[in-house]
């Protein structure tokens, strides 16, 4: 069964893109959240992870900052 | 421990570039590196790189990944160098998470934002200060904020945030802008911008994030009330971890044609070396120059047999 994956982005930052396509190609599905628009998702994502810097990945619960290659792939058993 | 022929130190233009041609020497190597394209992924639009009239810095870092990947090379990811040193006839290479020996080095780490050293600073990255307005912009909205330095950088941070902030604060230690004034006109046509020239940060406060700037102009000290701020004071070489080598007054790394430093077996390539011109395109013919230099390196020097 796949996680439940979810990415925290704003509009322009350039390793968000990286995660959305790391995501895609290796077929992973993920919910998209982009808080440049969306407030209460923003807070949200400022309140689970403690700071304020995107991209963040939400990996059934585990909070991991950036775009960090290896740690996502051992959270998705990748 | 085994001894490398050559670990690569980042995977920007220049370190992906330089492992391209180890590969095809079929050079036994590693690359160590903290992120995957450097700087380059910060640009957003390209068109000054052969072959391409437009495009990203996301999809040409993509483009270069697709490319090192077909030789299947060893890029070892967040795991930025700490120590480049020579002992001995070898190089100890060590990381935040190993260590390596290697006949030769190529120093290719790039840039980083030049940081304030101000109290509060380390504490409160990502908690409202940062260094990417590119990044970060958006998650201000609605609030006041303080970009700090008055060249291109700090009034295009500014002319981001015009769209996105409540208010702005535009903080220069010298006496002047120095951006465009074509930009500056844009600034202060906006109506947001509060703008202060020799105006120095002393502090960044808060709880867990940041609640504004203790700044100082003259004798007069006072407190700026802002949520976010955005550092924009230029870049600085990524040298400090290499030892020894020659290096000017900047901090880049000192090279010759070929891209020996002063230390025998250490190679650097790119902008974190005197190179002139600090270009995508630069860096790549630079990363190239290095490698074969590595390689010749490699055959002419007589190696002891490895323990």
């Amino acid at each position: 069964m796949s996680k439940k994956v979810k990415v925290y982005t704003t509009s322009s930052c350039p390793y968000c893109s990286m995660v959305k396509s790391f995501l895609e190609e290796k077929g992973i599905p993920f919910e998209y959240v982009d808080v440049t628009r969306n407030k209460s998702a923003l807070e949200e994502m400022v309140r689970k992870s403690g700071q304020m810097g995107v991209p963040v990945l939400e990996i059934e619960g585990k909070i991991i900052i950036g775009f960090n290659r290896e740690e996502i792939e051992k959270e998705l058993g990748l | 421990m085994k001894c490398l022929d050559l670990v690569i130190v980042g995977a920007g233009p220049g370190g992906m570039t330089a492992g391209i041609y180890a590969a095809r020497k079929k050079m036994d190597f590693i690359m160590v590196t903290r992120d995957i394209g450097g700087q380059a992924i910060l640009s957003s639009d390209i068109e000054n790189y052969l072959g391409y009239q437009f495009i990203t810095g996301v999809e040409l870092v993509k483009k270069f990944r697709e490319h090192v990947e077909y030789f299947n090379l060893e890029i070892r990811e967040n795991e930025p160098a700490r120590v480049v040193q020579k002992e001995g006839d070898f190089i100890r290479v060590e990381t935040e998470k190993s260590k390596y020996f290697a006949k030769t080095v190529i120093v290719a780490s790039g840039r980083v934002p030049r940081e304030l050293g101000v109290k509060g600073e380390k504490e409160f990255k990502n908690r409202g200060v940062t260094y990417c307005a590119t990044c970060d912009a958006p998650l201000f909205a609605g609030k006041d904020v303080a970009v700090i330095g008055g060249g291109n950088a700090g009034l295009d941070a500014v002319l981001q945030l015009i769209k996105i902030a409540r208010k702005i604060f535009l903080l220069e230690f010298s006496s002047r802008i120095t951006g465009d004034a074509v930009m500056l006109e844009k600034i202060k046509r906006s109506g947001k911008v509060e703008i202060y020239t020799e105006t120095r940060v002393e502090e960044i406060y808060g709880n867990t994030f940041v609640k504004g700037l203790r700044v100082r102009k003259g004798e007069q000290v006072k407190e700026i009330e802002v949520e976010g701020v955005f550092v924009e004071i230029g870049s600085k070489p990524a040298s400090g971890f290499v030892k020894e080598v020659k290096k000017n007054e900047k901090g880049e790394i000192i090279i010759n044609p070929q891209c020996e430093t002063s230390v025998p077996g250490i190679f650097a390539a790119g902008d974190v070396t005197n190179v002139f011109g600090k270009q995508i395109i630069v860096a790549c013919g630079e990363g190239a120059k290095a490698a074969l230099a590595a390689f010749l390196y490699l055959g002419k020097k007589a190696w002891k047999k490895e323990g």
